[in-house]
């Protein structure tokens, strides 16, 4: 079957197999291989892809729900020039990268944390306030596992980002 | 060091982390070659069990590409007592045990031949109690083990002591004797196993993408299993996802992918999913410590007796040999006077564990920790205080033989004793939330570990005539920031900035030799291997800068991509470079450089200094244990850990960091659960790996204690974070609650059963 959508920025068809996940699809026919396989069952958060700017385990996404939608990987967070986006810019400062096999899913999610309280400025009362504090950080990335740094320093790039913004 | 350092001691940000951070990094789950087939394996379906297999259907599908069961390869046995099959034959051992393996197009057509295979099992009943295996009448699990042991199902034993046990018992006031049960704890890594093996029938050579630790022992130990010339295999490391000591032993899939490579002449990729990650890839040794000492009427310890028993699983892995380290912290942490160590590695039909960071240390440093806390209620001394008594000290040479020619062991204890503000207060309710705190220690190797006939390391230096660096080590980067420490040290000597340094260090064929990366030694061992190379460079740079510049004094600096004589004159590095090259006598601004630290290969009794340094840690933590949940909250941890010299704060920090959540997780979370060889939970559902919201506040203090074999003073640090933190978690809640922990993970069942095991020991007083 084909479907229809727009993957980091440009309008993309393509044939799918129904069973086809989003991470298979992206991985194995796009090769965008900047997204993660590290569970394949939604635990690990390695995976992790915009969808309409929310973040989402692309293993447990059918490709098919893909069609119409809006998707970002890690790839497509990098500017054209070979810029990079202020998340990636502060999990490089802060130290808070080492094996990376977890941190395409973490700078989504982070990225994403960031769509969504800026979405919630607008709406008064919403979700968690423009500048989320550390515990809600912490929260927030409660579903991206990673053994090597402990979480403390990708904390501490998530708050930076933050921080910055007030 | 009297230089001012300008690069060495900053925050510099990782080498590498751009491409980690875009998705440009390339890990072993990347790579796609053309032609290339799927792998993939199929495991006994019965942890022991005869079994007779028939994969004619198999073969029948179309896109199969190979087939191959243990009749269909010659092979030597692998791992470190050549006592494990790569594929099984007739009889399966432990539930990881492979039995055949298929190269097929696709990783669907090669999952649908492994459901074609047909076996045949006979089920049998297995041992999964190492005191059962050592019962006389238990048959022999391992057929291809060397016997030379009294018991036909002991894999390893070590037996090791110092000093008069005997008068140290009557010396002593107070002996406390408990035995610890360690469990099985997992590494986990984020990237599953992997390997990429492409044989060209042509040449004969055979080239693996491996995330190996240690490529050169694993060119040898393949090229033994294939029965091949180690030098016609070629290791390329991708970008490594996670180590922590996991990827130290050849696995058996690793020869297999070859295998399947062998017979096919195409590449071949196997890559393991999360269930089989779990089932197949090692743990940390499971064990049971019994351990008796003793305190004298000052509060020093006399002495310590060990009896080991080790869980080793069906086949012998390096795990095996973590005695080595578990000795030298009963042996060697703290001052003791007398200690006697039994240890037993037992065949059962278990999986078999590994390396992981730490190796052995976090149980021993659990049993040692608590019985510490014991003696000190025995004979009514603070815990603190009883602890500082007995610290190491600089210049001591233990009982084994360490040096320690540095030690802020002490400095550790006093500044995690101090920073630790205890609030004992009851919070909430009364009664239901209580809190305690703990302190432990650790020793760890700090500058290498001599365990082969070589713990030395290799680098080659280019600078070209662009004023670019290369540093082609013989070590590995696999996450922990040797690539960055590397630069940052050819930046500081070379006057070179950072981008203009590249480090290769991936390819077997291209870099000098190395043990690997394992006993936190790289930022040691190759740093010197790289300040060893400097050394030479600068001479050959020197002589053609003072020809070109007219000087006889040959004390130049490097600074900002130039050389400055001791008069101030100067002339570009890049410019010196050009007229080595082109004019005469015509040389290549190249050097090479092995290192070798001067640590000694300990004798058949286990004695002698066998690490360039050593490196001191203690922790002190505060938990807050729910009474009603059984719940344990880890709220604060102070860590002070001699690092020797920090090289760079930001990247310590991350070892700091990772690695005691890796400890939090040992102590309360953490535990391949097994029934009858069975793993129960392979998965990350049931499997408690800590996340982002469990992060206790971590406080860190670098002790620099500036050893002199050190590269400008620093020790290694990447596995000592992890080892104490277990053992201060019990320690603090045996503290709030006044209860006996012998057993991790400190689940909420395990509190629930400590307290009330406490409510009716206080009933039958």
């Amino acid at each position: 079957m084909e479907i229809t959508f727009t993957l980091n920025g440009k309008k993309t068809t393509c044939q799918i197999k129904a069973s086809a996940t989003l991470l298979e699809l992206l991985r194995e026919a796009l090769n965008l291989t900047g997204t993660k396989p590290g569970c394949h069952e939604g635990e690990c958060g390695a995976c992790t892809v915009l969808i309409n700017g929310k973040s989402v385990n692309s293993c447990l996404y059918l490709a098919l729900n893909a069609n119409g939608k809006e998707i970002t990987t890690i790839e497509g967070l990098t500017k054209p020039n070979g810029g990079l986006d202020e998340v990636q810019e502060s999990m490089i400062k802060n130290g808070a990268v080492q094996c990376g096999f977890c941190t395409s899913g973490m700078v989504l999610n982070i990225k994403a944390l960031q769509l969504e309280t800026m979405q919630n400025k607008k709406v008064p009362g919403s979700g968690i306030k423009n500048s989320p504090n550390r515990n809600e950080i912490k929260k927030w990335l409660e579903g991206n596992l990673c053994r090597c740094t402990g979480y403390v320093k990708i904390i501490d790039a998530a708050e930076e980002v933050f921080n910055k913004g007030k | 060091m009297s230089k001012k350092l300008k690069i060495i001691g900053t925050p510099v940000p990782k080498h590498d982390a751009k491409i980690r951070t875009t998705g440009e990094a390339i890990y072993g789950h990347d790579i796609k070659l053309p032609n290339m087939l799927y792998g993939a394996i199929l495991r006994t379906q019965h942890p022991h069990a005869e079994f007779t297999i028939d994969v004619s259907e198999a073969k029948k599908i179309p896109g199969v590409a190979c087939i191959i069961t243990a009749d269909d390869v010659d092979t030597n046995h692998i791992g470190y007592k050549r006592d494990h099959p790569i594929l099984k034959k007739n009889e399966a051992n432990c539930c990881r045990d492979e039995i055949a393996a298929v190269a097929a197009e696709t990783k669907e057509i090669a999952q649908e031949a492994l459901k074609r295979i047909k076996v045949k099992y006979k089920v049998k009943k297995g041992i999964y109690n190492p005191h059962e295996a050592l019962k006389k009448n238990a048959p022999q699990i391992n057929k291809f083990s060397s016997g030379k042991f009294e018991n036909k199902n002991i894999a390893e034993k070590f037996f090791y002591e110092h000093g008069n046990l005997e008068q140290e018992k009557k010396n002593s006031v107070a002996i406390v004797k408990r035995k610890f049960t360690l469990p099985r704890m997992t590494h986990a890594c984020m990237a599953t196993s992997n390997i990429t093996a492409h044989y060209t029938k042509t040449n004969g050579k055979l080239l693996l993408y491996s995330s190996t630790q240690v490529p050169f022992l694993y060119q040898r130990d393949m090229a033994h299993a294939l029965k091949m010339n180690p030098s016609d295999i070629r290791i390329i490391q991708p970008i490594i996802g996670g180590g922590f000591g996991s990827k130290l032993d050849m696995h058996p899939f690793e020869p297999i992918c070859a295998l399947l490579s062998i017979k096919t002449g195409k590449p071949v990729q196997i890559l393991y999913s999360r269930e089989e990650e779990f089932i197949a890839s090692p743990t940390r040794q499971p064990m049971e410590i019994e351990l008796t000492a003793g305190v004298d009427k000052n509060g020093n310890f006399t002495f310590r007796e060990i009896e080991i028993i080790k869980d080793n699983g069906a086949y012998t892995s390096w795990g095996a040999t973590t005695p080595f380290v578990i000795m030298q912290a009963f042996s060697s942490l703290y001052k003791i006077k007398a200690c006697r160590f039994n240890a037993l590695a037992v065949y059962t039909n278990n999986v078999f564990a590994g390396s992981f960071r730490g190796y052995g240390n976090p149980q021993a440093t659990f049993a040692l920790e608590r019985v510490i806390d014991l003696l000190a209620d025995e004979i009514g001394i603070d815990k603190a205080e009883i602890r500082l008594r007995n610290a190491n000290t600089k210049g001591e040479i233990t009982g084994q033989g360490l040096h320690y020619d540095t030690c802020g062991h002490k400095e550790c204890l006093q500044t995690v004793i101090k920073k630790l503000k205890v609030e004992k207060k009851k919070v909430e309710k009364k009664n239901r939330f209580k809190r305690g705190i703990g302190y432990a220690s650790m020793l760890h190797v700090g500058g290498g570990a001599k365990i082969y006939r070589s713990d030395g390391c290799g680098t080659t230096l280019k600078i070209d005539p662009y004023g670019f660096c290369t540093i082609i080590t013989g070590s590995n980067e696999i996450g922990q920031g040797s690539e960055t420490v590397l630069a940052m040290i050819a930046a500081e000597e070379l006057g070179i900035e950072l981008s203009k340094i590249k480090v290769i260090n991936t390819d077997t064929d291209v870099k000098p030799w190395d043990v690997g990366v394992h006993a936190s030694r790289t930022s040691f061992v190759a740093g010197n291997s790289l300040l060893g190379a400097i050394h030479i460079l600068k001479e050959k740079l020197n002589n053609k800068a003072a020809q070109l510049l007219n000087e006889k004094n040959k004390n130049f600096t490097y600074e900002n991509g130039n050389i400055i004589s001791p008069s101030h004159q100067q002339i570009a590095l890049d410019k010196v470079v050009r007229e080595m090259h082109f004019t005469e006598p015509n040389e290549l601004a190249i050097a090479s450089y092995f290192y070798e630290p001067s640590s000694k290969f300990q004798d058949k009794d286990f004695k002698g200094n066998v690490s360039g340094t050593y490196a001191f840690a203690s922790q002190s933590i505060s938990v807050e244990v729910d009474t009603y949940t059984g719940n344990v909250q880890v709220l604060d941890i102070h860590v002070a850990q001699d690092v020797g010299k920090v090289l760079n704060p930001l990247l310590l920090d991350g070892q700091i960091h990772g690695g005691i959540l890796q400890g939090v997780g040992y102590a309360l979370t953490e535990e391949l659960i097994f029934k009858e060889g069975e793993l129960l939970n392979p998965n990350f559902h049931n499997y408690k790996m800590l996340t982002a919201a469990d992060v206790p506040n971590i406080h860190f203090y670098p002790v620099e204690t500036n050893d002199k074999q050190g590269p400008y003073g620093a020790k290694g640090v990447g596995e000592a974070p992890l080892i104490p933190t277990a053992a201060a978690i019990a320690n603090a809640v045996c503290d709030a609650l006044d209860v006996e922990i012998v057993e991790l993970p400190i689940t909420p069942e395990r509190v629930l059963k400590a307290i009330a095991e406490k409510k009716n020991n206080k009933k039958n007083k």
